[in-house]
């Protein structure tokens, strides 16, 4: 595949980079990544790897935008107000890079259909905002050994670990199971600083890109955690993977995807 | 005796458990908090057990469920 003109000037800024090249940038235009959920944290990953030129990009999301997204998910306009999420995140797509091409799935995931979605890409990005979703996605990950972005957002903090399964640490090394409906609140409960999906949702953007370019040391085996009222970062080593896990040691307990009872509250949103 | 929490040093009693560190750094949702010492994660049953020693590396792990 060569460049056409418009494509060299483009992606200059990573080409120019000695790290990345027009090898890199190729290999950018090859990559499949799954966002799951367009909101708070997908919006902002979405943004950065269309315009970096992630040359297929999946969407996953089953609702709509409302006008108390906005304050946050920064692909969605006020003009979508009523939309699938996904499909006005796949304009906003469309429109910033029409070299990517956009998969959109209007679904919540669950057991049924997690695996048939994740098969088909070679990085996948949690930007979900509820623990049944996040435990789904990560043992759907480890069963299916794909690269994983993990993130949580609430209030003023927020933290993310990037999970290579039968490499680092999984979700559920650190977290057995999911706290019983409503025992942690939601971003919706708690409420969440908008600015913080941008953080969050860019190094998660950030690791996509490191993973398929190979470029830098992933996020593995650690858990970056962000306070903005403190403005301090703290990485936290993580035990190495496995140790008694459910789904990601060498004898897991865990070898069929659970769906956990959503809190209610969580169900709309 | 001096310990590390969350990368700070802090000062604590000598022979404060992690269920005592726990409370003593009113840790938010505490039955719902993973805790890692020397980069080994301590089972919950055993917090009120575990005695802290000198230069122990304490750290909290929180569920954060929001994304959207
Ligand atoms: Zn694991």
């Amino acid at each position: 595949m060569a460049f056409t003109n418009e494509q060299l000037e483009r992606y200059s800024r990573h080409i120019i980079l000695k790290e990345i090249g027009v090898k890199g940038q190729k290999k950018l235009l090859n990559a499949t990544v799954l966002i799951i959920g367009a909101g708070g944290l997908g919006a902002p990953a979405a943004l950065y790897l269309a315009a970096a030129g992630v040359g297929t990009i999946g969407i996953v999301d089953a609702d709509t935008v409302d006008l108390s997204n906005l304050q946050r998910q920064v692909i969605h306009t006020t003009n979508d107000i009523g939309k699938r999420k996904v499909d006005s995140a796949a304009e906003t797509m469309r429109a910033v890079n029409p070299d990517v091409t956009v998969n959109t799935y209007y679904d919540f995931v669950s057991s049924a259909n997690i695996m048939d979605l994740i098969k088909d890409y070679d990085f996948i990005l949690d930007g979900t905002d509820n623990f049944p979703a996040k435990f789904l996605i990560n043992d759907a990950c480890v069963m299916a050994k794909k690269p994983l972005s993990h993130a949580g957002i609430i209030r003023f903090k927020g933290q993310l670990t990037t999970i290579l399964p039968g490499e680092g640490p999984c979700y559920r090394c650190i977290f057995k199971d999911p706290p019983p409906k409503d025992a942690v609140p939601t971003c919706k409960q708690a409420g969440v600083i908008g600015a913080m999906g941008g953080v969050i949702g860019s190094l998660q953007a950030m690791e996509a890109v490191k993973y398929i370019t190979g470029v830098g040391e992933l996020l593995v085996g650690y858990l970056l955690t962000y306070d903005a009222l403190k403005m301090e970062f703290h990485k936290i080593k993580l035990p190495p993977r496995g140790k008694g896990c459910a789904v990601c040691s060498d004898a897991p307990t865990i070898t069929k995807l659970i769906d956990y009872e959503q809190a209610a509250c969580e169900l709309k949103h | 005796m001096t310990i590390k929490v969350a990368g700070e040093q802090k000062q604590m009693a000598d022979g404060i458990t992690v269920a005592g560190l726990i409370e003593a750094e009113q840790v938010e949702n505490p039955q719902y908090v993973t805790v890692s010492v020397n980069e080994e994660f301590i089972d919950a049953g055993d917090f009120a057990s575990h005695v802290l020693n000198e230069g122990d590396e304490v750290e909290f792990l929180y569920f954060m469920g929001g994304g959207r």
